[in-house]
């Protein structure tokens, strides 16, 4: 069967059976790093082309159809114009600070890349804290935000950035409980060790309740900690213009925004990862001709497939829901989801301890 | 301009300018949410509002000054960018005012398509504003889906009076033109299309709870206050004045039609918002009643052809999409008025913003214009 793996296997011993052991270990971090960069860019001309047209759906519109068959080349012009646009920055503003914003956002988008299997045995690092690190380098977003609202010299964006901070703190408390969840099934950090765990089912369907409040919980965290709407408090545009971007253009404006859909993109692969089983088909008990079935789709499109099925439904979320108020955005996390985490992880514990789970 | 070179304002002795400590923020006059050249000065504590100033006159065009040199038949078209979402009763009101004057008695026909027309512009106008306001507050999609409605609307006033934002249909007398032949077909048409929608709206945006949460106690005006600022329309109708111009003081064959003045008793956001949901539905209902009555006669009163409104002081009313519309005209006994004076809803409901957004979060502000129903052209005039 055609796989990612044997394509990586391949390159692997070519490069140590040309080069000696050191240089073709440098070789394969260059080779990593241009895939990861290239799919970056990939990811964020897809994800703003998929954004605009299930948005276009949703709304009885067309969505961009003049660029390229379809309009697929639509964000490949938007770039473009992004890119040979001046990037200005205004007076008064903390220029080091204004400037290392951007970059800062796209270095945390591209750290949360490392650990995650694109595919069966596919995976740029496979450390065995995986989930915690996803975790804490996602965390580091906030830092840029805040950086820009601040450096910016501008009212709003500081106002973007201070309810982008409380927002992305209290959020990350969910999301970390619900990550738990599966880890106190699972008993390991490791990627690929919560993976294996599902290969006879995946979580949401052999946890019981507890994972499903974790999925469900996870998945409006997650929309919370990227600043989508129905959270997007941090950029409301109507009542703070643009938020903690209001002063940037240019490929500065490009970079926050790349970071944003890549970040959904890394949220969305998390949460398959976890609660959908990854690059794992889909397995149901006995049935042998079924599960032989399912094994031949390759595992990438499994994971691309359940990846997008989630980028979806956040999108969803943000051509369907009102924005929130920031204290009503406060109260849903700290009154309601953070209580029911709590809780929750004490019953995935019992079901685990129990083990009442398949 | 304002060079916000520091961030924080320390102690400025300026009114409006707050204390020590308050954040002084300007929102407009380009903003996405002011809907056009308004200038809101806000003062805010983190992120609650202390004050509200409208800064006004970004787009004074000085149309009071205009019509005076604009004779009886020509100063109408110009109130049609007043209020331009409903422009025909804007017009409406000025041709009463006018035949009031003249005292000329209008055709049975032209007064039921006046009424006709009015209507269409109020379901029109309620169309923009519930995909405006939905937009304010952060959805996006039912913007498309009013527009999809208000659509028809459009397609109906292009075939009768040839535009399709400022029109001009109303002349005194009667109206400008007879309908056009299959103006009666598609009204049905978008009678039925309305229906199965109107249900729509409600499954997309009233019934959600984040929607409910967002207007529910937001903005209140009590009664007294709604009152003394002036409000009216469906401003004054969400706070349980009973003001509709329709039912008090009735122009044209409204005394004669059957519908409902709906208010509602909450005075927040969402009893404005309900106020005018309910509103178009019975403006169908008016709509309705007359669609197939249409009587036969002329469209137009005959006039002379050089109007002059006798020495004397004259006044109309209306109820317009957004309240109250008054025009007022001394004659001096020339061709042209000696001076006009509109009377428009916009500014004094925007009069109330200050009283109900002090204490409330900068989130509900944007809440709380929206469901003002500001159109800043009616507001500056």
């Amino acid at each position: 069967m055609w796989s990612l793996n044997k394509i990586s296997d391949n390159i692997h011993h070519w490069l140590n059976q040309q080069f000696s052991p050191t240089w073709a270990l440098i070789f394969e971090m260059v080779i990593a790093g241009i895939c990861v960069i290239s799919l970056f860019a990939m990811l964020g001309l897809i994800l703003v082309l998929m954004e605009r047209k299930v948005s276009a759906w949703m709304q009885i519109r067309l969505g961009p159809n003049r660029v390229g068959p379809k309009g697929i080349f639509q964000s490949l012009a938007d770039t473009v114009k992004l890119l040979v646009k001046e990037g200005m920055t205004p007076d008064g503003a903390d220029k080091l600070l204004f400037n290392l914003a951007p970059f800062i956002a796209m270095i945390v988008a591209m750290l949360l890349m490392a650990p995650i299997a694109f595919a069966k045995d596919f995976q740029l690092w496979d450390l065995n804290i995986g989930v915690l690190y996803v975790s804490a380098v996602s965390s580091i977003m906030v830092i840029s935000i805040l950086m820009a609202g601040w450096a910016s010299n501008n009212k709003y964006s500081l106002m973007g950035a201070m309810r982008s901070g409380a927002q992305i703190v209290s959020y990350e408390l969910s999301a970390g409980l619900s990550i738990l969840t599966i880890v106190v099934l699972t008993g390991s950090l490791k990627i690929s060790d919560i993976i294996n765990a599902q290969a006879d089912g995946w979580w949401i369907f052999k946890g019981h309740i507890p994972v499903i409040i974790a999925f469900v919980i996870f998945i409006i965290a997650v929309t919370a900690e990227t600043n989508r709407a129905p959270f997007d408090l941090a950029e409301a545009e109507s009542e703070l213009t643009a938020g903690f971007h209001t002063e940037y253009s240019g490929m500065k404006f490009a970079l926050f925004f790349l970071a944003e859909y890549v970040n959904v993109f890394i949220v969305c692969a998390i949460g398959a990862t976890l609660f959908l089983g990854g690059w794992m088909p889909l397995h149901i008990g006995h049935w042998q001709a079924f599960n032989h079935v399912m094994d031949y789709v390759p595992s990438s499109i499994w994971f691309f497939g359940k990846t997008f099925f989630l980028i979806f439904l956040i999108m969803w979320f943000r051509w369907t829901f009102p924005r929130l108020r920031i204290d009503q955005l406060l109260n849903l996390e700290w009154k309601y989801l953070l209580p029911i985490s709590m809780f929750n992880i004490l019953l995935a514990t019992a079901v685990a301890i129990l083990g009442w789970h398949f | 301009m304002y060079r916000n070179t520091d961030i924080i304002n320390e102690g400025s002795q300026s009114p409006s300018f707050g204390e020590a400590g308050d954040l002084v923020i300007n929102v407009g006059p380009q903003h996405p949410a002011t809907h056009g050249v308004l200038h809101l000065v806000i003062t805010l504590n983190g992120e609650t509002i202390k004050k509200v100033e409208p800064h006004l006159g970004y787009i004074h065009r000085s149309i009071e000054k205009m019509c005076e040199s604009l004779t009886y038949r020509q100063f109408i078209y110009v109130t049609s960018r007043m209020d331009y979402l409903s422009s025909h009763i804007n017009n409406h009101a000025c041709a009463l005012c006018v035949e009031k004057g003249m005292q000329i008695e209008v055709p049975e026909r032209a007064q039921v398509i006046r009424v006709l027309m009015d209507e269409l512009t109020r379901i029109a106008s309620h169309e923009l504003w519930w995909g405006a306001m939905a937009m304010d507050i952060g959805a996006f999609t039912p913007f498309f889906h009013a527009f999809r409605e208000r659509e028809t609307i459009n397609e109906i006033m292009e075939d009768t009076c040839g535009a399709r934002l400022t029109m001009n249909y109303m002349v005194p007398g009667g109206v400008m033109a007879d309908i056009h032949p299959e103006f009666q077909k598609k009204v049905k048409g978008f009678i039925t299309l309305f229906k199965s929608k109107v249900d729509e709206y409600a499954e997309l945006l009233t019934g959600n709870i984040i929607f409910k949460n967002r207007m529910k106690d937001v903005g209140v005006l009590s009664k007294e206050d709604a009152i003394s600022f002036g409000c009216t329309g469906p401003v004054a109708r969400g706070s349980g004045v009973s003001c509709d111009i329709r039912k008090w003081y009735p122009y044209e064959i409204y005394d004669k039609l059957d519908f409902e003045e709906i208010i509602e008793t909450a005075g927040d956001s969402l009893a404005r918002y309900m106020v005018r949901l309910r509103e178009m539905k019975q403006s169908v209902r008016i709509i309705e009643q007359l669609i197939d009555n249409i009587p036969e006669g002329d469209f137009q009163a005959k006039t002379k052809a050089v109007l002059k409104l006798p020495k004397g002081e004259f006044y109309s009313r209306v109820e317009t999409a957004r309240g109250e519309f008054g025009v007022y005209i001394v004659s001096e006994g020339a061709t042209t008025p000696y001076r006009i004076k509109f009377r428009s809803p916009g500014f004094s409901n925007l009069s109330a913003l200050d009283h109900m957004a002090r204490g409330s979060k900068l989130g509900d502000l944007v809440a709380m214009m929206g469901t003002l129903d500001l159109v800043i052209p009616d507001i500056d005039r």
